[in-house]
């Protein structure tokens, strides 16, 4: 009788041909691409934001245009936001919630692979707007009347309505994705308090996704028909109101930043535990805490227009809600330290981002409360001061926990572990760089500088923390380098790093570094919050049938358990590898430049070629159920 | 802001120092949590401890949930009771329009007076700004004086100020206008009645006539594409695309603020505007040197 | 097309079995349709909300600009033949769970019929009889009405194209009272479209008249 392995693996094996590079449907190699995807998106927008920085180093400096400068910033905000964040932190999810919850894939695999291709084409749909010189130019929140016909006749702000609801595509069917395998994919045992709380983190993004999105969805298409046929939302003259567009914008925009920090607050609580030798203290807290952050960041948009001349009593109500909102990180944060100060600390890099993440997410949500004031809000927002406060808690907030991700699960996916000192390295030049790029951005901020400035006078006290601030980015940047560095060169030349080189408590760090295509020889059943360590015999990944492990080793499938207390329910048949997610893309991709380019022809075949691809991948072949 | 000159600027300045010492004695509670736990990393202990203290919850709760809300819902209070303060900053004496355009700010006071760029307010009186746009939404910001209000085409906001004490502010637009908007700065003027009043009757005046050595400038202009935007009150010219400069000699700066009043300034930005802002509205001129030199004269006369 | 025999798999761990058919709340596919209508349905909100925003920032006449208020007979029967169309498709949901292959064709079919008759009068009648007073360039509210009313019908264009592939499928055989998760997938999102015309009668025909 074969072992469970030699079972699974012809199953499961996906090969290595141009075929399997097209068509893969599994869920580690879609998430190291979404990975190796956002982070060369995250250096381009870093590359943007240096060529600011040179700019703005001394007063009236001439190294970019207005124009250029104006391209710069707005497609620094957009790719970070867009091609970076939402993407790297979707590709840790889409690596390590199916092993964290005892899966072998996402529920819907080719959707997997359809919201990665769809990702990579709106990237370059974005940043083909380089190419003609006509990138997006009004910032990333492209307020109206400034991005109507009249005012940009150009096609940039055509490149980012509609490159906008093309990524929204793939963030969107993430997002089901997510809710969908964490509801319905956890191993048996796996009930609602012992889910991870990184898990939770990336249920709560998905969540807000599928609410949030179609505000900025619906925007961008008002957007595209004002511009494109004449309709009118926006503009006072027709009917339409500009204000629309930033209530519309900042509906999605505000639960948006949450999205983006909430599943980075779960990475930071994937790995205290570990790094602190001992179990998460206020676990159920820190979940509330998630689930009351999700509900009230839809109550609190306003609160980015309070320069816009709103009613007073209005303005209060959303003060008050934003005050609130604070008070739920501060409860994650609290038990973080607690686990720390009662367990045993052990100061690898992992922890030293995590350790950094919180000292900068702490000051970005102090900055942040502040601004929950409406007074001290209209002094300073659209100054630089908004810009260091986004700053500590983008990067901060998020940032920092990717790295911290990259070193922590770094020997999971490559199999060997990353090297120590450039570790911390890296570490100190970025916790040094950053402060010194954006803590002096308070300061100018608070003497009066504006944001989206492309250069400033002298004489206004705002030339010394322009200055440091330039020099600052080059100290990050190297920071960051530093650990691309590491990542690479320890593919081939790292320690062998073994399943478990840290000793957590998640069940990734039962099977292989890599794990196996199916991830584990058997389903397991879990028993505790912390399985790897409570559970003895999870180690291997190969729990014995008779202490609940399940092979499944009859064919490609997974199990469907229930969605509270994770019962068995179904044995599910899941697709191989297929290559009508990339064929949709390239059809969406024409029909999104026939769009832009109002070639009508053109965007009619693509959809049509769209429809004919949905109708491929849909086609019954008896992979799945659907027979 | 950190210099306030005006009543709601100080409100604010106030609000700021309140919080910016609550954020700090939190910053060093976490700091210094995070560095007992740093300190306390090496002592000896289960190799994984699964123990829930007792005062595991009771701290979450206190320090995470009520100490938080308690202090943020003192802060909530000063900062309510504050923008009520500024909202209603008392009866206006007097109410002075501001429209904004591309990049430039248009400033209307009663009685048809209408100059651009640089406002004088009297000090210690309330003055009401009704601020609006004809293009784009723009931002009126005077940050040592009062916060910032948007100002929307098609809608009116409203912002009161009180200057404290004499002097001269800078502003700046404050919300993303297109190409110049880093070139979109304004100035304002506190001064005592007794300086204010006249400046404000000077301004309802119509241009100076020219002095013998400056007529030729003046019909030089009439000539020329200036007058397709410029008014100069009491002359023909009167368009209404660009800033009034009936009165622009007695201006501190041009352009929005960008360059001093000067005489070789003033030609340069005639001359070339382009080159000082580029992708202003402004046209560069085709006046030859000695025509501009006239113009330039005769504009040095609009005090 | 025929029906895998076997209901029951092994899990492989001691004798347990486990169904190999997912329907209803134990399959992924209908938790994947739930949350996609959750989206489209923020997305109809979306919409909605804006029609109410922009009707209260403007003056008190409404609709504005002299345009007469919406004509409610027309709307009135297309909701009629739209919501009844529920029926059939609720009676075939219903026999695809008890493996009742002839009333699931025809159910599906008369809820084709019904629906295409809907959109039908929508692009043949309703839209050229208001196009005669207002387009979508006239001003907010003829944007509002035709982007809210055209996006639903995109809608229903998609469930009626959803509704043929199931229907294709049903006529090869391919469900059964174990096999029918796409037929309950299809009856959700139509019935999901239904709730939404409910909102677009209220917001655009019903509300101008109160």
């Amino acid at each position: 009788m074969a072992s469970y392995a030699e079972r699974l693996e012809p199953v499961w094996r996906e090969g290595s041909g141009l075929a399997s590079w097209v068509g893969t449907v599994d869920h580690k190699r879609i998430g190291l691409r979404y990975l190796y995807t956002g982070f060369a998106f995250f250096v381009i927008a870093g590359l943007e934001a240096m060529l600011m920085r040179v700019q703005l180093a001394r007063p009236e400096l001439a190294v970019l245009s207005p124009q250029a400068y104006n391209e710069l910033f707005s497609m620094h905000g957009v790719t970070m936001m867009f091609l970076f964040a939402t993407p790297v932190l979707s590709g840790f999810g889409n690596y390590f919630v199916p092993l964290m919850i005892g899966a072998r894939d996402m529920a819907f695999p080719r959707l997997n692979a359809f919201g990665y291709w769809v990702f990579l084409g709106a990237g370059f749909f974005l940043n083909s707007a380089f190419i003609i010189r006509q990138a997006p130019d009004d910032g990333w929140f492209n307020y109206l009347p400034l991005a109507n016909a009249n005012f940009t006749p150009s096609l940039a702000i055509d490149f980012y309505a509609l490159g906008l609801i093309f990524i929204g595509v793939s963030t969107t069917s993430g997002a089901i994705n997510f809710i969908v395998t964490i509801l319905k994919l956890r191993a048996p045992g796996m009930t609602l308090n012992r889910i991870p709380i990184f898990v939770w983190g990336e249920l709560a993004f998905a969540l807000t996704v599928v609410f949030a999105l179609p505000a900025l969805t619906i925007a961008s298409v008002f957007l595209e028909l004002e511009r494109r046929f004449g309709f009118h939302f926006y503009d006072a003259a027709g009917g339409g109101d500009p204000v629309l567009w930033q209530h519309l914008f900042w509906f999605f925009g505000h639960p948006e930043v949450y999205l983006v920090v909430l599943p980075a607050l779960g990475l930071a609580s994937a790995i205290i535990p570990t790094f602190s030798r001992r179990t998460m203290i206020g676990y159920t807290y820190i979940v509330l805490a998630e689930l009351f952050i999700f509900v009230i960041s839809f109550g609190v948009w306003v609160h980015h227009m309070f320069a816009v001349g709103l009613p007073t009593i209005a303005m209060g109500f959303i003060s008050a809600a934003s005050f609130m909102v604070v008070i739920p990180s501060g409860t994650q944060i609290f038990a973080w330290l607690a686990t720390m100060v009662s367990g045993r600390l052990v100061l690898s890099t992992p922890m030293l981002f995590v350790l950094g993440f919180i000292l900068l997410f702490v000051i970005g949500g102090l900055s942040g409360a502040m601004f929950s004031a409406v007074p001290f809000d209209q002094a300073t927002t659209d100054s630089y001061f908004v810009v260091a406060h986004l700053h500590y808690v983008l990067v901060g907030g998020a940032v920092f926990p990717m790295f911290a991700g990259l070193y922590h699960w770094g020997p999971k996916i490559l199999g060997r572990k990353l090297d120590e000192r450039l570790g911390k390295i890296s570490f100190w030049l970025m916790f040094v760089g950053f402060n010194l790029t954006f803590f002096p951005m308070h300061i100018a901020g608070l003497l009066g500088q504006p944001r989206r400035t492309y250069t400033y006078h002298e004489g206004l006290g705002w030339d010394l923390p322009n200055l440091l601030s330039t020099m600052g980015v080059f100290v990050m940047g190297a920071g960051i380098l530093v650990t691309f560095w590491n990542w690479l060169r320890s593919e081939h030349q790292g320690e062998l790093a073994g399943d478990d080189p840290w000793g957590g408590e998640t069940l990734e760090w039962t099977t292989g570094s890599p794990p196996p295509e199916y991830n584990f020889e058997t389903i397991p059943t879990v028993r505790s919050r912390e399985p790897a360590w409570d559970q003895p015999e999870l180690h291997g990944g190969a729990q014995p049938p008779e202490q609940g492990g399940r092979p499944l080793t009859a064919g490609h499938t997974t199990l469907s358990t229930s969605v509270t207390d994770a019962e068995p329910q179904a044995i599910v048949r899941m697709p191989h590898a297929s290559p009508w997610p990339m064929f949709l893309t390239l059809a969406l991709m024409l029909t999104f430049y026939g769009m832009l380019l109002s070639s009508w022809g053109v965007a009619v075949a693509g959809a049509a070629a769209s429809v004919g691809a949905l109708m491929g991948w849909l086609w019954p072949r008896g992979e799945t159920q659907e027979t | 802001m950190l210099s306030p000159e005006g009543e709601s600027a100080r409100r604010i300045d106030g609000l700021w120092w309140l919080m910016f010492w609550i954020s700090v004695v939190v910053f060093a509670a976490v700091a210094g949590l995070m560095a007992v736990a740093i300190v306390r990393r090496r002592r000896r202990g289960p190799e994984v401890d699964a123990s829930e203290p007792r005062w595991g919850d009771p701290f979450v709760v206190i320090a995470g949930v009520i100490v938080p809300a308690v202090i943020l819902t003192s802060v909530l209070v000063v900062s309510a009771r504050d923008m009520v303060a500024i909202t209603n900053a008392g009866d206006a004496q007097l109410t002075i329009e501001v429209i904004g355009h591309m990049w430039w700010w248009e400033v209307r006071y009663p009685g048809g007076v209408e100059t651009a760029n640089e406002i004088h307010v009297p000090v210690g009186e309330t003055v009401r700004f009704e601020v609006s746009s004809v293009d784009v939404i723009h931002s009126f910001w005077v940050p040592e004086l009062a916060p910032k209000v948007d100002m929307i085409p098609g809608r009116t906001n409203v912002l009161d100020v009180r200057a404290e004490r004499p002097g001269t502010s800078r502003g700046q637009c404050a919300e993303f206008c297109g190409l110049q908007h880093a070139n979109m700065a304004l100035f304002v003027v506190a001064e005592a009645r007794a300086e204010f009043d006249p400046w404000l009757r000077n301004e309802a005046l119509p241009a100076p006539v020219p002095g013998p050595g400056a007529t030729a400038g003046l019909g030089i202009l009439l000539d020329s594409s200036c007058v397709g935007c410029h008014t100069i009150r009491g002359t023909e010219a009167s368009g209404t695309l660009g800033p009034d400069l009936t009165h622009v000699a007695a201006r501190q700066t041009l352009a929005a603020g960008t360059i001093a009043n000067t005489h070789e300034n003033l030609a340069a930005w005639i001359s070339h505007p382009q080159s000082i802002k580029p992708g202003a509205v402004m046209p560069p001129t085709d006046l030859s040197p000695q025509e501009l030199s006239a113009v330039v004269e005769y504009l040095e006369g609009l005090t | 097309m025929t029906v895998a025999a076997h209901e029951l798999e092994p899990t492989e761990r001691l004798d347990e079995v486990l169904p190999s058919n997912a329907n209803g709340s134990a399959s992924f596919a209908w938790w994947g349709m739930v949350w996609l209508i959750a989206t489209e349905a923020a997305l109809f909100g979306t919409i909605i909300v804006s029609y109410w925003y922009l009707r209260f920032r403007s003056a008190p006449a409404w609709p504005p600009d002299g345009i007469a208020k919406p004509e409610l007979v027309l709307p009135l029967i297309m909701s009629a033949i739209l919501w009844s169309s529920s029926i059939p498709v609720h009676v075939a949901d219903r026999a695809g769970r008890e493996g009742d292959e002839r009333t699931l064709r025809i159910g599906l079919l008369i809820g084709w019929v019904l629906g295409a008759a809907f959109l039908a009068l929508l692009l043949t009648v309703e839209y050229p009889e208001v196009l005669r007073e207002f387009t979508p360039r006239t001003n907010a509210y003829g944007s509002l009405f035709f982007t809210l009313t055209g996006l639903h019908g995109l809608h229903v264009a998609a469930g009626l194209s959803f509704s043929a592939w199931v229907q294709v499928r049903a006529w090869r055989g391919a469900f059964d009272a174990q096999r029918h998760v796409s037929v309950q997938n299809f009856a959700m999102y139509w019935h999901f479209v239904d709730v939404v015309w409910l909102f677009v009668l209220l917001t655009i025909y019903l509300s101008p008249h109160l």
